[in-house]
């Protein structure tokens, strides 16, 4: 799927053919939750230091990894992320005694469920950084990078039909690419004809 | 258009059921005498579930001559969507009612499979007596003429997401009482004995959650397992149906039905939509789950996570179609139909 490479925003080069010297110049945009008191604390220690680290993540600043809505994920992901990175203090290191616990039980709920709509655990991910791991969190940034570097766009085609009125939907059908990459694994073997079924069936 | 320059005529009244079962049509029925009087208050010109009507007929409308149109059921082809823009051009108020309309209900659940799919489970299991192997052609020549199909579009859409819409009636179905209190609003504006609902309004629901209009006691708010509904044979009638570790959404659900589903042992499903505020119905419940969960290691919280055994048929059973993500991404597969 990571031939998908005419969603990639590749400046300048014209159209034609997919080429692996396209798909590299594949820059993901990936969202980053950080923590006010430890990995947000950790990516400024990082720039003090001169640590270099990827420019593709965005670092949101929150109070708390406890304060990471679910929503927000899904708004980024809707919104043209191709990834998200949620960072708190280590496990019993909390500002705010364990709310961090509650950042990983969100984590893996949210994650079961993005796998079970077709998307690539790598693509949310979840890394513990105190305020003096600046060149840990500079080195998790990098590795999660080029990870969603291998796994291509996400190109999520929910905010072509956004728009009310005159939308047509085959063209954004099109601009998915189709099924060019045929069906992403779903891991975990979840078929989502049968979620749906189940649910069906549960009523 | 104002009803104090035209008091003689009656203010046009239009129902029309897009992708859905009908059972908005029967809620809608379901308010006994009180449909006399949407009788007396409304000139009905279509209602296709219940009376004879042309499209055509509302093709030659004026702009704007039907005072409220109420859509249940949700886009699915192209002909629902044509016609959700046609009424949309012909009516006053657009009124989104009910959860396929507002959301995308259970119909919406097929935004996690691509057409072919659908049709191969229409069509084409072992199940199935189809000894063909027949498939619905969109178009078809016959001696009169080109036979044409409704074609399906790649993703179910919620109304929102095609026309522009006033007020937004939810549930499935939404209960009577509630729908006769929202047309009710509705007739007294129009009479002017009343204010008209501000535009984009939920109506025929309250703006809070089904855990406020539920009995039952709540105080631990830790759960160290999910269970199953078949899997307990009698839950305690007092204590919240959540603690009891049964998953239910009346917490990120809008209230309005009456808590009625968890008053008999049934966990709230979720049919009323999201409650006030709630971007995505999906995500708050989540967020929700995952607080009173009583786990702390990454393998303990997948033990207890493991007893949903559907998270998507869980906290989006009636929401996909109007979530953030709004399908899954198999739905957006070419896959040669």
């Amino acid at each position: 799927m990571s031939t998908q490479a005419p969603v990639a925003p590749a400046p300048a080069e014209g159209t034609g053919a997919a080429t692996i010297a396209e798909a590299t110049t594949f820059e993901p945009v990936i969202i980053g939750f950080t923590c006010n008191w430890c990995s947000y604390r950790a990516a400024d220690l990082a720039g003090t230091a001169r640590t270099k680290y990827p420019p593709n993540v965005r670092l949101i600043r929150l109070m708390c990894s406890g304060r990471l809505d679910p929503t927000f994920v899904l708004k980024a992901f809707s919104e043209g992320a191709d990834a998200v990175l949620v960072s708190g203090c280590h496990p019993g290191e909390c500002h705010y005694i364990e709310q961090n616990y509650k950042a990983l039980r969100r984590f893996q709920l949210l994650s079961r469920t993005i796998q079970a709509l077709g998307i690539e655990p790598g693509r949310l991910q979840l890394v513990w950084a105190s305020a003096a791991e600046g060149v840990r969190l500079a080195g998790e940034i990098a590795r999660v990078t080029e990870e969603v570097r291998e796994l291509g766009p996400l190109n999520w085609p929910a905010g072509e039909i956004v728009d009310i009125d005159n939308v047509t939907l085959e063209a954004a059908w099109e601009a998915t690419g189709g099924d060019a990459g045929g069906p992403p694994e779903t891991p975990g073997g979840a078929n989502p004809q049968h979620a749906a079924e189940s649910a069906e069936a549960a009523r | 258009m104002s009803p104090a320059a035209k008091p003689a005529a009656k203010p046009k009244l239009a129902i029309f059921g897009a992708a859905s079962c009908g059972g908005c049509d029967i809620a809608i029925v379901n308010i006994h005498e009180h449909i006399v009087d949407v009788a007396a208050a409304f000139d009905i010109v279509l209602w296709p579930t219940i009376m004879d009507g042309k499209y055509s007929d509302i093709e030659a409308m004026a702009d704007g001559e039907i005072t409220i149109t109420l859509v249940s059921g949700s886009m699915r082809t192209d002909v629902t969507v044509h016609l959700a823009k046609l009424l949309r051009r012909k009516s006053q108020f657009m009124v989104s009612f009910g959860s396929c309309a507002s959301e995308g209900c259970i119909p919406g659940l097929a935004n996690l499979s691509s057409r072919k799919e659908i049709l191969d489970t229409a069509f084409s299991t072992s199940s199935t007596d189809n000894p063909d192997g027949l498939r619905p052609v969109w178009e078809c020549q016959v001696p009169e003429g080109v036979l044409r199909l409704p074609e399906f579009e790649p993703v179910l859409r919620t109304l929102d997401q095609v026309v522009e819409v006033d007020y937004t009636i939810p549930g499935c179905p939404p209960e009577s009482n509630q729908i006769w209190a929202a047309l009710e609003a509705v007739v007294k504006a129009l009479n002017g004995t009343g204010p008209l609902p501000p535009k984009g309004s939920v109506l025929g629901a309250g703006e809070s959650t089904v855990c406020d209009e539920c009995a039952r006691k709540r105080d631990v708010k830790k759960i160290s397992q999910f269970v199953r509904i078949q899997q307990v044979a009698k839950f305690d009638p007092e204590i919240c149906l959540l603690e009891q570790g049964l998953p239910c959404n009346g917490s990120a659900t809008r209230s309005g039905c009456g808590a009625l589903c968890p008053a008999v042992s049934a966990p709230c499903i979720g049919c009323y939509g999201a409650a006030e505020g709630v971007v995505d119905y999906g995500a708050r419940l989540m967020s929700a789950f995952a607080s009173v969960v009583e786990a702390t290691q990454p393998e303990e919280i997948d033990r207890v996570l493991d007893g949903i055994a559907d998270p998507v048929g869980q906290f989006y059973r009636f929401s996909l179609a109007g979530s953030l993500l709004r399908s899954g991404r198999a739905a957006w597969q070419k896959d040669g139909e």
